[in-house]
């Protein structure tokens, strides 16, 4: 059985979800395996629901206590895993994924195949890719482990489409042991800025210094992402002088993204920016500085000053 | 108390990695201490300076160039360093075996390590190592606090931050923000090169082995159309916003 560690938010699967839900149908197919997915936290049963159309059974808690990322879900999804067998685990290689992936891996004492951006069966195991060297390299990885953990590069693979196939299952409520934790977490501040999650955002509109200050960022990034239904990414520079939040960040010390459309204004693209985002589909580059080395590997460039080139793009936008 | 910096030692970030006959080629490349990394190095120092008796002791798992990244946190101002001798490329669950038993053999009751490693772009090793140790996680913390032995600190979530609070002994993955890493003065530089390296071998740690295996490593660039559109801003913008429409069709 491939058990698929869901995220919902407001009692929807998250788009990270229904792309594990490809990747889950596809290796259930192949492997002929069942699939199912768990859900947890407030609004856990609507999402489940939901998650039905896809999955053979949905297991689902609205349990807070395994809202977070914390011991008590490891503790969850690993009970889960061994009472129904599972063989697999799929989770979204997010924060939460980061943190919990690796302990179930160690936990079951699985193998874990971590920000994989495909994946299929190879004889009786399986063979994953992922970037490495700052996604400069692309590595083929192997397992033919008995159990494994398999954290998927949010936006590598298509969501699952709209309408599935499994037939409806009443989710069944899962009787999970409450595990205490030894960790407090409080004070849960949502980051302000882009209302598309940036690992999640099909487009991404970035700035870097040469959009000249913070006015110059929410003035000209902040609108065109709008524009475009776009999340908005930043580069270290910026971070560091204090226009944007860290949560922006793009490249070696933020996020990876790997959007369909990735625009870069006034960015210069150092190899830590261009290691955050290399991957993305088709991108486009605004600077005043013709050579700066971000246009080596653009699609589309335009030299020139972003404060005049900027207002003009979302004028075209907005007229549709 | 003792304090555990897991370092690793990476590729210099500029340097141009090569890939032949399906792997990786890592000749000629300048490598230094992993960036993410410093930011625990540079925490514990803080902590020691804030009062905090302690030894900091780097750990560090790798061929023998890896003795570079070692002293480059000794002249930060760790004070000894354990390097764990492999040619062996061990998966992150592999080594959080490893350097859990180090961890314990020393005592140490706070581990510090970078959130993701620049070299296999992994930032499972933190994670798997918490669970090895059976201690609590901050990961991707960018504020720490020690009182006695409970720790305050902030950390990165999906939705945004939130302040957790737990009691040593706990693992703790760093990153960007949690604080401005000192570089090695001259006379530390000096004074590094007589700190205690241990050496350890791999196989005096018991057998481990990874559960995966890299079947094969290359490069892959994207063909990029590489088109610099000209004319006025109206006219430019318009261009681009067409041929993203129409031609690349990644707009609605």
């Amino acid at each position: 059985m491939i058990l698929i560690a869901a995220e919902h938010s407001d009692g929807k699967p998250t788009k990270g979800t229904l792309e594990l839900v490809s990747v889950a149908r596809q290796l259930g197919e192949s492997r002929g395996q069942q699939v199912k997915a768990v859900v947890t936290g407030p609004g856990a049963e609507a999402a489940a629901g939901r998650l039905a159309d896809w999955c053979d059974e949905v297991y689902w808690t609205a349990s807070e206590a395994l809202d977070g990322a914390g011991e008590p879900l490891v503790s969850a999804l690993a009970q889960l895993a061994h009472e129904q067998d599972a063989s697999l685990i799929l989770m979204s290689c997010n924060r939460r994924g980061q943190a919990v992936a690796p302990r179930l891996a160690v936990r079951l004492k699985g193998a874990l195949l971590e920000d994989v951006t495909a994946i299929e069966t190879a004889g009786d195991g399986l063979r994953a890719r992922r970037f490495t060297y700052l996604a400069r390299v692309t590595e083929t990885v192997e397992t033919d482990a008995d159990f494994a953990v398999i954290s998927v590069k949010p936006g590598a693979v298509d969501p699952a489409p709209e309408s599935g196939s499994a037939g409806t299952v009443t989710p069944v409520i899962a009787e999970l042991a409450e595990t205490d934790e030894r960790v407090t977490r409080s004070d849960a501040q949502v980051a302000a800025g882009g209302k598309v999650a940036l690992g999640e955002a099909d487009i991404v509109v970035a700035g870097g210094r040469g959009v000249g200050s913070a006015e110059g960022f929410a003035s000209l990034v902040e609108p065109l992402a709008a524009a475009m239904g776009a999340g908005v990414g930043a580069t270290r520079a910026v971070v560091d002088a204090g226009w944007r939040p860290f949560a922006e960040q793009v490249g070696q010390t933020g996020a990876t993204v790997s959007p369909k459309l990735y625009v870069a204004v006034g960015i210069s693209g150092a190899v830590q920016h261009l290691s955050g985002m290399n991957r993305s589909r088709v991108i486009v580059a605004i600077n005043r500085d013709s050579d700066a080395p971000i246009f080596r590997i653009c699609d589309y460039g335009v030299v020139g000053d972003a404060s005049q080139i900027v207002p003009e793009l979302i004028k075209v936008l907005q007229e549709g | 108390m003792k304090i555990a910096v897991v370092i690793k030692q990476v590729p210099d970030v500029e340097a141009r990695i090569r890939a032949e006959d399906g792997k990786v080629s890592l000749d000629g490349v300048s490598f230094i201490l992993d960036g993410m990394d410093e930011y625990g190095v540079e925490e514990a120092l803080r902590l020691r300076e804030g009062g905090l008796e302690c030894d900091i002791s780097v750990l560090a798992l790798g061929p023998a160039r890896v003795q570079d990244a070692i002293r480059t946190a000794l002249a930060m101002g760790a004070d000894e360093a354990t390097h764990i001798v492999t040619d062996d490329q061990l998966d992150a669950l592999a080594q959080a075996k490893v350097f859990a038993d180090v961890v314990r053999m020393q005592g140490a009751e706070l581990v510090l390590l970078g959130g993701k490693q620049a070299d296999w772009d992994s930032a499972a090793l933190g994670a798997a190592l918490a669970e090895e140790l059976g201690w609590p996680l901050s990961d991707w913390t960018t504020s720490l606090e020690l009182e006695g032995r409970a720790l305050t600190l902030r950390h990165d979530t999906d939705q945004g931050t939130e302040r957790l609070e737990m009691p040593l002994p706990a693992v703790v993955t760093t990153q960007q923000g949690l604080n401005e890493p000192r570089y090695p003065t001259l006379p530390n530089i000096m004074k590094a090169k007589r700190k205690p390296v241990e050496l350890l071998s791999l196989a005096e740690l018991g057998s481990v082995s990874s559960l995966t295996r890299i079947a094969d490593e290359a490069i892959e660039t994207r063909d990029r159309r590489n088109e610099i559109l000209s004319g006025d801003a109206a006219t430019v913008a318009k261009e681009l916003v067409d041929r993203l429409r129409n031609e690349a069709r990644v707009l609605a």
